[in-house]
């Protein structure tokens, strides 16, 4: 007998650990990355490795020698908000955005909280709403894709959002402008759309990931469920009352990088709330800003700046959405 | 199936003693039994050194309301009236007694026949269980005598047999409700009638179907004992959650059991009953089961009470040389044992033994906010925020505010870390602090 262990109870633990969730996310996300390398080939795969390999290099750096605390990259948290923000580039931007970008992300919105756990903003978001205000123009920049096999259509380069948006204010009626460009159908958007973030092309591949993420336990479908009600609902009503000027809710719900949000961006742990009352909250407050943003403001997308805006208010939401308590009131 | 509603967590059940019948294992040479084997105070020891006793005679007599006797569980010369650690590792009268012989006390019924026809008033049958010793056998060894007695103006609509044995690696109850599943019937048929004929459930989780499939053939008589099947699902075998999966009731924050119309006993408690009060049998004796990985031979034992943890290991082939924790109970909320000299209880269901890849505590990293603790929680707590409360100090009013005091220390946030924060260790420190302060406040 080499020494006896005294220590309090449980003796045992569960097989969960940060490194297996971020590994599932990593897992998760594979469908979309896999479609993305598909319909935008090289360039698309260097986004991705220049923002993997700059977002563990500066938390490497700023753990080393800036806090100079153990070196925590190994736990693939740095890699998911690399691979997330990739995705949330155009397919053709140049790499230094992308590398600019991932040094905003995890030097600024996640290092300077104090790291994994402690930042208020989801860091590829920031990344990504920081890029898209500095370099408008590369930013929104949509190449037709490039497909590797042949077999897929290209499709005109602009973004489904961006189309709409700007045929609206042309004078041109929803049904004109949909007409007009025979690719956005729903059923071709759930499969394989181009023209848009590299990570918005299937809804299916992302679809695929969200299921992963249910069975093997890294989420509960709350806030997405409760995104895409809210969206589905308020662009039902505003498109039933106009269908000329507002676009209905497959439509909207299938483009813009609202699937790769709700699924990916607004269920990061950190900066989402904890309890399942808070959650939905959360989720109805990002999908009405969501559909806010689109359809009155400047901006076609409105995912990423819901997010943020909703990420505010996790403090709020933990403090005020208790879970049920055992033994206050009865159950019935 | 039916289960409780908030919480809980899945832990693989590694019930690995479970084909071992219970084996009758011989009384040591020497045992210490203690006089602190229930909840409440100690008894006062009745013998003195050179004393001699028999198996069954009264060694110690309880000492205030909530308190028990204590009866011995061999046959022998008391050696000695001393303090000793206990399995908590505390000091606490000991009588220890030399064995000769195994004299049982003439008065005990011997026979294997089962004794179905239950005499007797209710006091006579109170006082039979309070001279027998009886407890709680679960683990919290509350006075059994005590519980079956409801205060005034409050009356139980339920009993329920706890037979969940919902902690891991266990097997003593499962064990005993396969080869004993008369006995247990006929103790609920007691306590049921000592609560004034109340409507009885038998609760077994799903893991266990062949307990499942003797308790039914054993009630098969008696109208009001109903078997239940639970899902598996840990901590189902805490009162409050049973009495929640079983009646859809949750016991108010601070009341009792009884409050909600229920009475909760452990299925071993409920054989201890009948075996009191139909064969006059006190409680020096219970089923125990060593087991674990690394043991050689996982097995159930029906141990004399006083026995030491080190001759219960021999009989289960010695102490493995990878063994590097002790514990006694489960792997949930056992307690991790230093001393091996310490012997068996009342409460003793269990001595597992864990090697050190099996139980080492994984370096803590940041929290991420990822809530599973929260979902885990069977009382809907906050884990991670009594942990960050309990860690800035002194923020004893917030804790209260988040119900610290409700947490019963189940050990499911702890097991579902994925950061391995110690949020339990923390939550217990500072429980018992916003405890007193409770307390204190109540006095004034």
């Amino acid at each position: 007998m080499a020494k006896t262990i005294v220590s309090p109870a449980p003796h045992v633990h569960s097989e969960f650990s940060t490194v297996r969730l971020m590994r599932d996310v990593l897992i998760a996300l594979a469908p979309a990355v896999l479609v993305s390398l598909y319909f935008y080939g090289w360039n698309a795969l260097l986004l991705l490795v220049c923002c993997v390999a700059t977002c563990m290099l500066v938390q490497f750096l700023i753990e080393k020698y800036m806090m100079k605390c153990p070196v925590t990259v190994m736990d693939c948290s740095c890699i998911v908000t690399g691979v997330l923000l990739a995705l949330n580039l155009p397919p053709a931007a140049p790499w230094w955005v992308a590398v600019i970008g991932s040094v905003v992300a995890i030097g600024i919105a996640k290092m300077t909280f104090g790291g994994l756990g402690q930042n208020v903003f989801n860091p590829a978001l920031v990344g990504r709403v920081f890029l898209l205000i500095s370099f408008p123009v590369a930013m929104t920049t949509w190449t037709a894709p490039q497909s590797w096999f042949g077999g897929v259509d290209a499709f005109s380069g602009a973004t489904p959002l961006a189309l709409i948006n700007e045929g609206v204010r042309n004078g041109q009626t929803v049904q004109e402008i949909l007409a007009a460009n025979p690719g956005l159908t729903p059923a071709q958007m759930l499969f394989a759309r181009a023209g848009g973030s590299a990570g918005e092309a299937s809804v299916i591949a992302l679809l695929i990931g969200f299921v992963y993420l249910l069975c093997r336990k890294v989420i509960k479908p709350h806030i997405p469920v409760a995104i895409w009600v809210t969206v589905a609902v308020m662009t039902g009503i505003f498109s039933l009352c106009n269908p000329a000027e507002y676009t209905g809710p497959l439509f909207n719900l299938f483009t813009g990088g609202l699937m790769l949000g709700s699924i990916f961006m607004a269920t990061d742990y950190v900066t989402s709330p904890m309890t399942d009352k808070g959650m939905i909250i959360f989720g109805v407050g990002i999908g009405v800003l969501t559909v806010l943003i689109r359809y009155f403001g400047s901006y076609p997308e409105g995912v990423s700046f819901a997010i943020l805006i909703m990420n505010l208010t996790v403090p709020l939401l933990n403090k005020y959405c208790k879970p049920v308590r055992y033994g206050y009131g009865r159950r019935k | 199936m039916i289960t409780f509603k908030i919480g809980g967590v899945h832990p693989h059940d590694n019930k690995i003693a479970k084909e071992a019948a219970i084996a009758p294992l011989a009384p040591p040479a020497k045992v210490a039994i203690s006089m602190a084997q229930h909840l409440g105070a100690p008894a006062t020891p009745v013998v003195a050194k050179g004393d001699k006793v028999l198996v069954g005679q009264v060694i110690g007599e309880p000492s205030g309301f909530i308190s028990g006797f204590v009866h011995s569980s061999v046959s022998g010369t008391v050696a000695a009236v001393e303090p000793r650690a206990d399995i908590a590792g505390n000091m606490v009268p000991h009588v220890v007694i030399d064995v000769e012989g195994d004299e049982w006390d003439p008065a005990i019924d011997r026979s294997e026949a089962i004794v179905k026809e239950i005499k007797g008033t209710r006091e006579e049958i109170l006082d039979k269980i309070k001279a027998c010793g009886i407890v709680g056998m679960g683990g919290a060894t509350f006075p059994t005598h005590v519980k079956l007695n409801p205060p005034a103006g409050k009356t139980a609509e339920f009993l329920i047999i706890n037979g969940a044995e919902c902690e891991p690696y266990v097997t003593a109850d499962d064990r005993l409700m396969r080869e004993k599943p008369e006995g247990i019937v006929i103790g609920a048929a007691i306590m049921a009638k000592v609560l004034g004929g109340c409507k009885c459930f038998i609760c077994i989780e799903e893991n266990k179907p062949e307990a499942i499939a003797a308790m039914q053939k054993a009630c098969s008589g008696y109208p009001g004992i109903e078997v239940l099947k639970l899902k598996k699902k840990y901590p189902q075998g805490g009162e409050k959650q049973l009495i929640d999966a079983v009646t859809h009731r949750q016991v108010p924050s601070g009341a009792l059991p009884i409050d909600t119309g229920c009475v909760v006993q452990n299925v071993a408690t409920s054989y201890a009953v009948y075996e009191a009060v139909q064969k006059n049998k006190p409680l020096f004796e219970r089923a125990m089961t060593v087991t674990g990985q690394c043991v050689p031979e996982p097995r159930n034992f029906q141990v004399r009470l006083g026995t030491p943890l080190s001759f219960v290991l021999e009989a289960a082939g010695g102490v493995p040389a990878d063994a590097a924790k002790f514990i006694s109970g489960g792997p949930m909320m056992g307690k991790a044992v230093a001393n091996m000299d310490a012997t068996t209880q009342k409460g003793s269901s269990c001595l597992l033994l864990l090697t050190e890849e099996q139980t080492r505590r994984k370096p803590e990293s940041n929290c991420i906010r990822c809530g599973k603790c929260t979902d885990a929680c069977p009382m809907g707590l906050e884990p991670w925020l009594l942990n960050k409360l309990s860690r800035a100090g002194g923020q004893y009013e917030a804790l209260e505010e988040n119900k610290i005091f409700d947490c019963i220390e189940c050990g499911c946030c702890l097991y579902t870390c994925p950061a391995n924060i110690p949020l339990l260790d923390m939550i217990r420190i500072n429980k018992a602090e916003v405890m007193k302060i409770i307390r204190s406040r109540a006095k004034k």
